[in-house]
């Protein structure tokens, strides 16, 4: 197997595993953050306003992280350096 | 498919290179400018206010509300930074319901310049507050140990700050990209709507947290236990 295949193959296996690995821990941290914001809303509903704002701060906060693993993913599928690299090296 | 607006070159001249980002950016700061000028030309404090009037009167007051609560103090020497960065980000994310735009805040540039304006402003508005040994005071806070802690923490937030919109903003249009060529006409549709509550909420949360960055480092002394630094 030449290189350039053995590039494409790792990149698109890893940004799979990225996509999949990385959204599991926002996901359980996510819904812990909703159930526990829910459950504050249900006994103190006057403070809606306030657990509503704190909250959706902190899913983005949570949900950075999937976020950074997204990019990673995109980046590696379609601005991966190692690929354009391997091109231009095949090319010359 | 492009992942940045970066790459799109609009008109070029020899060395200078108009893309979509620039394009739109200033398109979006002409329509904020102009509208704001259109608008407070005939500002009056009568009974009956002008509709455009009420509108911005509505804006500002949620702005100033805002930071007052998150802040806890006077929202007037924050207003006019953390307002115009609410501003042009939510114009810039729900602009894209208008064909042919892209969300300049799609393009990592745009949300770095974003982002290191407000590293840059966190100390100049702490400076302002309490001075600058007072202001140097917090990094060595509880020990002097944690003074390369302090910094690798006011970096990263300033990236995260960068990567979140930017990625938000971009996997919207990444993913109304595939499915337009998957299953054009109905998801994709259902995909903008949600681009647009995930913009207006990004754009908020980036108002917000830059606010409660400078909130940390202009806050009052007995309160600096709970100070924690967020990433």
């Amino acid at each position: 197997m030449d290189s350039l295949s053995l590039i494409a193959m790792v990149s698109i296996i890893t940004a799979g595993l990225t996509m999949a690995i990385g959204s599991i821990g926002p996901a359980f941290g996510e819904a812990r953050a909703v159930a526990q914001a829910l459950n504050a809303i249900a006994q103190q509903p006057d403070e809606a306003g306030t657990i509503t704002r704190t909250l959706f701060v902190g899913l983005a906060m949570i949900e950075s992280t999937a976020i950074y693993c997204f990019v990673m993913a995109m980046i590696l599928i379609f601005a991966n350096p190692f690929w354009d690299y391997a091109i231009t090296a095949a090319g010359s | 498919m492009n992942i940045t607006p970066d790459s799109i070159i609009l008109w070029e001249w020899e060395f200078l290179h108009i893309n979509a980002t620039i394009a739109f950016t200033w398109g979006v700061m002409a329509l904020l400018v102009g509208g704001s000028w259109l608008i407070t030309r005939h500002l009056t404090s009568v009974a009956e206010i002008p509709r455009w009037q009420n509108l911005l009167e509505v804006i500002v007051t949620g702005m100033r509300n805002q930071i007052r609560e998150v802040s806890h103090q006077e929202p007037g020497l924050y207003l006019p930074f953390v307002g115009t960065l609410f501003l042009f980000i939510v114009s810039a994310n729900l602009l894209t319901i208008v064909p042919g735009f892209i969300a300049p805040t799609g393009s990592l540039s745009t949300t770095t310049a974003l982002a290191i304006s407000v590293f840059v402003a966190v100390p100049l508005f702490g400076i302002a507050h309490e001075g600058l040994g007072s202001y140097l005071k917090h990094y060595i806070q509880p020990t002097p140990l944690m003074l390369p802690f302090n910094i690798i923490g006011e970096l990263s937030r300033t990236i995260a700050l960068a990567v979140r919109l930017y990625g938000n903003i971009m996997s919207g249009s990444i993913i109304i990209g595939i499915l337009l060529s998957l299953t054009p006409f109905f998801f994709p549709v259902v995909m903008q709507l949600l681009g647009l509550i995930t913009g207006t909420i990004q754009a908020y949360i980036f108002a917000i947290l830059s606010m409660v960055y400078i909130a940390s480092a202009t806050a009052a002394q007995q309160t600096k236990s709970d100070k924690t630094r967020q990433t």
